[in-house]
């Protein structure tokens, strides 16, 4: 989070800097600082309309346009890849309302937004991780009624949410934690992660970064602030575990990152890569290989995403 | 009867005193008063429009009353005005030490998830987290209210009416309460089933020392299940007394009729 001195750009040019008015980003950032002081919390704040749908990730993008400054280096990514559609639209919008520079660099960038993947490399001081949020409300599904999710967040009922994972035990045996597995926040709130894989909740515990979340639609903004503790839920007889794969990633090799299965042809035959494509080129480039090293789709990745 | 009276505590549970609830100046109930005795189980009959539920659901704290006062023996704090209580506080006594049968089984249930989750929720919300232990609690229960284990995984839209309304009773007894309201427990159900829920239900009630407070329009229902009727009209209690004695001897005009129309048994 840099601030906006010692830019060389016109000063008119700020009006509008970010694509958001003056009034909003400084609204936005009040929700994110009450965020920050409440770990886990939903903040209400006035989401505003923005030139995507919903659904594409407007609370992400409210919070970078909030805290984005010219000297701010920006990576966004959709699944983990640096390259797809979304990611690349939301990249080059920023980098014509906000002057930023973009990377697909991990370790470079100041401000990293996505909407499924937390980046395997682990974040650091003085880096903002800013995650897309569908639904805040990790007990909306089974608690319907605003006023009622509301009381139970202010009294710390919480037995509730156990009833979801209740339920997914009995149907599949294990707590089998996918994308959004609840956690609490510092003993306090109970927060979704939402949408990540439960094989990223432990990277947002005592984390050197600061998570930010924010759902457009339904108009929310909640944070983790660093070195916070993350707990995700599960049963005493049942604890909680990240995915694990037989495979080590294809391309790289790697075997402890998040992996994506790619299905080849129409015979059955797959390759499972690293989710995280910078990641993954990273290590190839360091030399590591995989059982699959030289196949067409790390040449794809090598094309710059722009 | 007398069985039944043995098992009634002589120390008040529940002390209920002038309570009134207006809806805007729609007369809800007026001035009831009445205690309760651990282990009772009162019986609230009138006809449709009579303030029944209106009484019910203000002294099982989701109404609060216009007037007068509900004191309950919370295992937390002893005997307490519940509706002086913070609200966190109500809302874990009832939690702790209260159920909620519903006449319409959805009003009463979790729809989204299963039979067995909706049985166990209460051991959830009261600080269970070993899956394993709450699992076999909850099948030890589905078979209390014979309920085939075999479903404990389905949803219970696709329950008959019957088997909703067994899974909401074991969801409502399964923590151990003090005190279980019911409005209408077999109201929506067809005669044979409900006669074997309503054994069901008595014997439950007799083998937990349960107090009951039991809303119904159905002078069989009453006579079954309890102890002592309070007869309401127009939203006041016209008569009290133990069953027996209001349904053999009923005093009130308004009771004779009650009685006199409905009562074949
Ligand atoms: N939410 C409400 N708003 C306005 N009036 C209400 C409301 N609920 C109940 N009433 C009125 O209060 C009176 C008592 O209603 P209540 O529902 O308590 O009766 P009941 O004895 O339970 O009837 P039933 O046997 O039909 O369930 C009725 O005149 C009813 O119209
Ligand atoms: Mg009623």
């Amino acid at each position: 989070m840099s601030v906006q001195t010692g830019s060389n750009n016109a000063p008119e040019r700020y009006y509008n800097y970010a694509y958001l008015d003056e009034q909003t980003k400084r609204m936005i950032r009040r929700a994110i600082l009450k965020a920050l002081a409440i770990p886990g919390y939903q903040v209400p704040f006035g989401s505003r309309e923005m030139p995507v749908p919903y659904g594409w990730g407007t609370g992400g993008i409210q919070l970078t346009a909030a805290i984005v400054g010219p000297d701010d280096v920006y990576k966004c990514i959709d699944q983990g890849a640096d390259d797809t559609t979304n990611a690349v639209s939301i990249r080059q919008f920023f980098a014509k309302v906000a002057d930023v520079e973009t990377t697909e660099d991990t370790s470079e960038a100041t401000i990293i937004q996505s909407r499924h993947r937390v980046p395997e490399k682990p974040l650091k001081a003085g880096q903002v991780m800013v995650l897309q949020v569908p639904q805040p409300e990790p007990l909306r599904f089974l608690e319907p009624r605003e006023t009622e999710t509301r009381a139970m967040h202010a009294y710390e009922e919480y037995g509730l949410q156990y009833v979801a994972l209740y339920e997914r035990v009995a149907r599949v045996g294990r707590i089998n934690a996918g994308a959004g597995h609840p956690v609490m926040v510092e003993e306090r709130y109970l927060m979704s992660p939402s949408p990540i894989p439960a094989f990223d909740n432990p990277k947002l515990g005592f984390s050197e970064a600061i998570y930010l979340l924010g759902a457009g639609r339904e108009k929310r903004i909640y944070a983790v602030p660093p070195y916070t503790r993350v707990r995700s839920l599960d049963f005493e007889d049942h604890p909680f575990a990240v995915q694990t794969w037989d495979e080590n990633c294809a391309l790289c090799g790697a075997d402890d990152a998040y992996l994506d299965e790619v299905v080849l042809d129409d015979q059955g035959a797959k390759m499972y890569v690293c989710s995280d494509s910078h990641h993954c080129a990273e290590r190839r480039e360091a030399g590591h290989v995989g059982p699959m090293a030289g196949h067409q789709l790390a040449q794809a990745e090598k094309e710059p995403a722009q | 009867m007398n069985a039944l009276s043995s098992r009634i505590e002589s120390t008040p549970l529940l002390k209920v005193d002038g309570l009134t609830k207006w809806y805007g100046h729609i007369l809800g109930c007026r001035d009831v008063s009445f205690d309760m005795r651990a282990g009772e189980v009162l019986g609230i009959v009138g006809e449709s429009g009579s303030g029944k539920t209106t009484l019910l659901n203000c002294v099982s704290g989701k109404l609060p009353p216009s007037a007068g006062s509900i004191q309950f023996e919370t295992s937390r704090f002893g005997m307490s005005d519940i509706y002086a209580m913070s609200e966190p506080d109500r809302r874990r006594m009832q939690r702790e030490d209260w159920g909620f049968v519903h006449q319409n089984p959805r009003d009463g249930l979790r729809m989204r998830v299963s039979g067995g989750a909706n049985v166990a929720e209460p051991m959830m919300s009261l600080g269970g987290r070993h899956y394993g232990k709450m699992r076999q609690a909850t099948i030890d229960w589905l078979e209390r209210v014979e309920f085939d284990t075999g479903r404990i995984d389905d949803r219970p839209a696709n329950f008959s009416g019957g088997m909703q309304q067994r899974i909401q009773v074991a969801r409502n007894l399964i923590h151990g309460p003090k005190l279980v309201f019911m409005d209408e427990p077999t109201g929506g159900l067809d005669v044979s089933v409900q006669a074997r829920l309503l054994d069901l239900l008595r014997e439950l009630v007799r083998d937990l020392r349960l107090a009951v407070m039991i809303v119904t329009h159905d002078m069989a229902v009453a006579r079954l299940m309890a102890d002592r009727l309070m007869v309401m009209k127009s939203g006041q209690v016209v008569e009290t007394g133990l069953t027996d004695q209001v349904l053999d001897d009923p005093q009130h005009p308004y009771t004779q009729i009650l009685v006199s129309s409905v009562l074949q048994i």
